[in-house]
């Protein structure tokens, strides 16, 4: 066993909603083997993480327990002691690329810095070394990558170098906090295999933090589920992935998407309720007396058709556009071509007054429960001020509000309060309510589930199933996550590079895929089938 | 909330001390500070009722400090509310509606940018020939551009906030979500600017008088200070206890404001990690 | 990086031909006959100066003509005539010039200097007593108004203890050469300069702190300490650089501030810069000879400001000169 936690307990200040952030913990980490920690949002895994490397926040004190490495117990380990041991012994690589390297300093030079903290090799040998790294970890054309700064490279390009530096003094054990959650589900495949295969070629101990079950099964010997802090269920990967006892687990399991799409009702109605044709949309930046300018196509010709009660998704990686489709729909960028009818209306050649009145039949659901919702207005407000702007009668409005709030599952007393008094999903649901409160024919959901836990994702989803068809709506639904898709869509439309490169119903897609790069998604997905960890 | 804070606590103290001199002062003190007392270049502490001591010319420096402090305040808070006025009006206009507007506001901002402030109120007030009006309008003219600047940045920030989208779906009009959506998530950085604002219209106020360029009718602080500037040597008190009457009043203003700031900000207050 | 110049030098001068007309404008808005505003209080009663005014200028022609005819003149560099001083405007400017760039050089690196120094030790030791003694310190200095400070320097410095010399810029009648000379400047630039400089000191140190402080908080500075770095080296290395670049695009905004500060500091140190000229010139109520003088601190200004754009960009390689 190379790091023994035994009975952990990390004290948060007083004053918090729990006492302790990770309580009485206990697991251990083997020699060659990838240890996944799960847990959703304020589990405290990641806190697990940062003591391994004694880097716990002031606020936050080890009260008990052991953190046993290399025959020393970490928890009380004096700061020199720790400016020893950090890097060399144990490494950590963070979630965020872009912000985890510094801005100013060229890539080589932070990798080199490794063996400078801890005093080893001439200048020369450590830029030699950190040359081989870089080639190590794939980065590709490696001199220039040595030298370039971090806002040079891609997201999964940062990522390599972050792991380049962790590995730079051949630590015994890997610390990885969420690496892959900021990347693209394409980059993150690529950056699991390269764990994968660094690990097992340098014999690591892997402590990998996710909230992803997918990151799991693809990669995980063994599994530690937390909770609240508490650990609530371990084992090998099998066991608890399989053969979950806990009812936590086994909830948290259920509740992730599959990949098979379930199988749906046809439509019988042939009615479209959005016909789009031909969108396009450059966006141009820079450019001055001296400066050429860049162009990105966000939208190259994009043409679909959504059927009146039907669920349409829209799936891509960052950059492929589907955001910028989805409010060139919503006309709240201005397409450079094409249209978007609903109906005999034309929604792209109306403006002013007659836009604002067009409005209201197709609404939208944002991303961010954080920053969709005004923090200074009271909720009823929120969800009364679009009926008012179109002549509601203001009593009328909030009755009805109080109407949808009960709808979405909060209580009518709701309307009194701010939105910083609600959770991250009661927040979506608040938001679905707005968007409801004009009585839409079209609903566009911008990857509305993409910033909750996977528990509450699955009650948001159901909540959506449910009032598409209660209500009769029709559904644009963007998103990144092709389990998501798999479950909510009829038809799934894929983007890449600002163009739609293969529209089918969800079944066909998924059963056989026709695209190069849809094929290249669908087998990017993590943890689609157990055997990829043996061996 | 500002109890939370000294700093703001001891600003907002002296601040009411100052409004509370300029406004009853008068009424303690009827005799105009123009008036000559008693001899000239009477040491303070000397006389009991005349307890800072007299200036060149005999009059009573504590009655020129009190009747000072109406004009300092009364022209920093006036100057100030102009440059909001002006300010906050083309700045959100610049941010909401970007492009062509955008750039124009931006163009006609950054020339009073580049041109040194209280130069250009120098040519200003010269010009205009000095009085509290020029004066007020000098400072404001010039302090404009800061709050510009600012609301353009906040206006830009909270365009594309997914809210304020929110709002353009449910198919608000544009002055709607400017007034309802955007100004009030604007505004806490604008209050931290405007009470350091009146605390820069202050100095530049004292600034103005200093050089002679000060309201001939009016006794301020920055006219003390520059009157008793070639006695220096003989009368120290006439430049010293004027000059601690500005830096107190800008003191409190800018306690004030970075108060304000911890309390609006509250993530950007302590130190630490 | 050559078109970049070019581009900035291009908008400066856009900027200064615009001052330039306002400056036209000005002068007719004042009160009175252009003729003798142009002229100023002395002039006035020279009918002929006066004469040779209103042709040169075309003061009776129409408005369009009248501007033609002004900004024709600028930009041959003919900044007018001081009838009082008796020289050319462009003449006595430029004979003052390299005082006030000597002086507000010195001020400017030596606010620059200290306030780092004293907003990095704030930021290492935030929260404890030596914070919390620059911090105040940073906040009277702030709050002082720049001619009261002057004034309390010589008084202190000057009169009571007699250190250092308080007026002009060098001792008069001695007539020093080489080392001496040098040093006897120096000995009447520190107060003028520390005066300016306190101010700037300031506002620099609380910056610098509260950047720190900021980038403390980062991602790379955690990533940083998960290498193993010691703190001094974390703090120098990763955290200053790049907390500096806020200070340098303040120190850029602070251009305008500080040319003004130099006004108050040379009138009160009789320090014979375009500042004091400046004084004289509303003293005099020369009109021309200050707008002229304005002209020139506007251009001063904009020189500052493309030196340190151009600083920031090298140091920040996030931004681009060029495609």
């Amino acid at each position: 066993m190379t790091v023994v936690i035994r009975n952990l307990k990390l004290a948060l200040p007083p004053g918090g909603d729990r006492a302790y952030a990770v309580d009485g913990v206990s697991f251990e980490l083997s020699a060659g083997k990838i240890l996944c920690v799960v847990g959703e949002s304020g589990s405290g895994k990641s806190m697990c993480a940062h003591a391994l490397m004694g880097l716990l926040p002031d606020t936050v004190t080890a009260e008990s327990g052991e953190v046993l490495f290399a025959g020393k117990n970490l928890v009380s380990l004096s700061p020199t002691e720790w400016l020893a041991l950090r890097g060399r012994g144990i490494a950590m690589v963070f979630q965020e690329p872009m912000t985890a390297l510094n801005p100013l300093m060229r890539i080589g030079d932070q990798i080199a810095e490794m063996f400078e903290a801890h005093d080893l090799l001439t200048p020369k040998e450590r830029r030699q070394k950190a040359l081989a790294l870089i080639r190590e970890v794939g980065l590709p054309d490696p001199e220039r990558a040595v030298r370039a700064y971090p806002h040079q490279l891609s997201g999964g390009q940062r990522q390599r170098a972050m792991i380049a530096m962790a590995l730079a003094l051949e630590p015994a054990v890997l610390v990885a906090d969420e690496p892959t959650t900021a990347l693209d589900v394409t980059t993150q495949a690529q950056i699991l295999k390269l764990i994968r295969d660094l690990q097992r070629r340098r014999n690591m101990a892997v402590m990998f933090i996710t909230h992803d079950f997918g990151v799991v099964a693809e990669i995980a010997d063994r599994v530690v589920v937390l909770q609240h802090g508490k650990v609530v269920e371990q084992g090998t990967a099998d066991e608890v992935l399989l053969r979950a006892q806990h009812p936590y687990t086994r909830a948290l399991l259920a509740a992730v998407p599959t990949l098979q799409p379930p199988p749906r009702t046809p439509l019988l109605d042939r009615n479209k309720a959005v016909e789009v044709i031909g969108l396009g949309k450059t966006y141009v930046s820079g450019g001055g007396w001296f400066r050429a300018e860049r162009r990105v196509r966000a939208a190259k010709d994009v043409s679909f058709d959504i059927f009146r009660g039907e669920t349409l998704g829209l799936v891509g990686e960052s950059g492929s556009g589907k955001s910028s489709v989805a409010r060139l729909v919503m006309r709240l960028i201005e397409p450079d071509a094409g249209t978007v009818r609903m109906g005999d209306v034309d929604l792209t050649r109306i403006g002013g007054k007659a836009l604002r009145e067009q409005r209201r039949r197709i609404q939208m659901v944002f991303q961010d429960p954080f920053a969709s919702l005004n923090p200074r207005r009271k909720v009823g407000n929120i969800i009364t001020d679009g009926p008012i702007a179109h002549g509601i009668d203001p009593a009328a409005a909030r009755k009805r509000a109080g109407e949808l709030l009960s709808l979405v599952g909060l209580n009518a007393g709701a309307m009194e309060r701010f939105p910083h008094e609600f959770s991250g999903g009661q927040r979506q649901r608040i938001g679905i309510a707005r968007a409801l409160a004009l009585d839409p024919e079209i609903l566009v959901a911008d990857e509305a589930v993409s910033a909750l836990d996977v528990s509450v994702q699955a009650q948001v989803l159901d909540l959506l199933e449910d009032l598409k068809a209660r209500l009769g709506l029709s559904m644009l639904f963007i998103t990144h996550d092709l389990r998501v898709a798999a479950q909510i869509c009829d038809r799934i439309a894929v983007m890449q590079h600002g163009a739609i490169v293969e529209l089918k119903s969800a079944a066909l897609l998924f059963a056989a895929p026709e695209h190069a790069y849809t094929r290249e998604l669908l087998s990017a997905v993590p943890g689609q089938t157990s055997s990829s960890r043996a061996a | 909330m500002l109890l939370r804070n000294p700093g703001g606590m001891i600003g907002t103290a002296i601040l009411t001390i100052a409004i509370a001199v300029a406004l009853f002062g008068p009424l303690l003190f009827p005799t105009s500070p123009w008036r000559m007392v008693q001899r000239p270049f009477l040491p303070p502490f000397t006389m009991a009722n005349l307890p800072l001591g007299t200036d060149a010319l005999g009059r009573d420096v504590m009655a020129g400090i009190i009747y000072g402090a109406r004009v300092s305040l009364l022209v920093g808070l006036i100057s100030t509310l102009a440059s909001l006025a002006v300010g906050i009006p083309l700045g959100a206009a610049a941010g909401y509606f970007g492009g062509k507007i955008d750039d124009a506001l931006m163009r006609f901002t950054e020339f009073f940018q580049t041109v040194p402030s209280f130069a250009l109120a120098i040519v200003l007030v010269a010009i205009m020939q000095p009085s509290i009006v020029s004066i007020v309008s000098a400072i404001a003219i010039v302090s404009w551009p800061p709050v510009a600047r600012l609301v353009r940045g906040e206006v830009l920030s909270l365009r594309t906030r997914e809210y304020v989208q929110a709002a353009i779906v449910t198919g608000q009009t544009n002055w709607w979500i400017i007034w309802r959506e955007i100004l009030p998530n604007a505004l806490s950085p604008v209050i931290v600017l405007a009470s350091l604002m009146v605390a820069t219209a202050i100095l530049l106020e004292s600034s103005l008088s200093f050089l002679g360029l000060g309201d001939p009718n009016l006794m301020s602080w920055g006219y003390m200070v520059g009157a008793g500037r070639t006695v220096i040597r003989q009368a120290w008190w006439i430049t010293v206890f004027p000059g601690i009457a500005i830096l107190v009043s800008v003191l409190a203003l800018n306690l004030i404001g970075e108060g304000l700031n911890d309390a609006l900000n509250p993530r950007l207050a302590k130190g630490g990690r | 990086m050559i078109s970049f110049i070019a581009q900035r030098i291009a908008k400066a001068i856009v900027v200064l031909l615009a001052l330039v007309v306002l400056n036209f404008f000005l002068i007719r808005m004042a009160p009175g006959d252009p003729a003798l505003v142009m002229a100023g209080e002395a002039g006035a009663g020279d009918q002929v100066f006066l004469a040779q005014l209103r042709e040169k200028f075309g003061l009776d022609q129409p408005l369009p003509v009248q501007l033609f005819l002004y900004v024709k003149g600028i930009l041959s560099l003919d900044l007018g005539f001081s009838f009082r001083q008796q020289m050319p405007v462009a003449t006595l400017i430029l004979q003052r010039l390299p005082a006030t760039l000597l002086l507000t050089g010195t001020a400017f690196a030596i606010s620059l200097a200290f306030g780092i120094l004293f907003g990095a030790l704030a930021a290492r030791f935030a929260g404890t007593w030596a914070d919390t003694a620059i911090t105040v310190l940073a906040l009277i200095f702030y709050a002082t108004p720049l001619f009261w400070v002057a004034l309390m320097a010589i008084l202190l410095f000057s009169v009571a203890m007699d250190w250092l010399p308080s007026f002009g810029y060098e001792t008069v009648g001695a007539n020093y050469t080489g080392l001496a000379h040098v040093l006897d400047v120096a000995a009447h630039l520190v107060l003028p300069a520390t005066t300016i400089g306190l101010f700037f000191m300031a506002t620099y140190a609380r910056m610098t702190r509260a950047s720190m402080l900021e980038v403390n908080r980062l991602d790379f500075v955690k990533t940083a300490r998960a290498k193993g770095l010691s703190d001094t080296v974390i703090q120098r290395r990763h955290v200053l650089r790049n907390a500096l670049l806020p200070v340098v695009t303040l120190a850029g905004l602070q251009a305008g501030t500080l040319v003004g500060g130099a006004v108050l500091t040379e009138t009160v140190f009789a320090w014979p810069g375009i500042g004091r000229l400046m004084y004289e010139a509303l003293l005099q109520r020369d009109y021309n000879l200050l707008l002229g003088v304005f002209v020139v601190c506007s251009a001063m200004v904009l020189a500052f400001n493309l030196i340190t754009d151009l600083v920031y960009r090298s140091v920040d390689p996030r931004i681009e000169f060029a495609s």
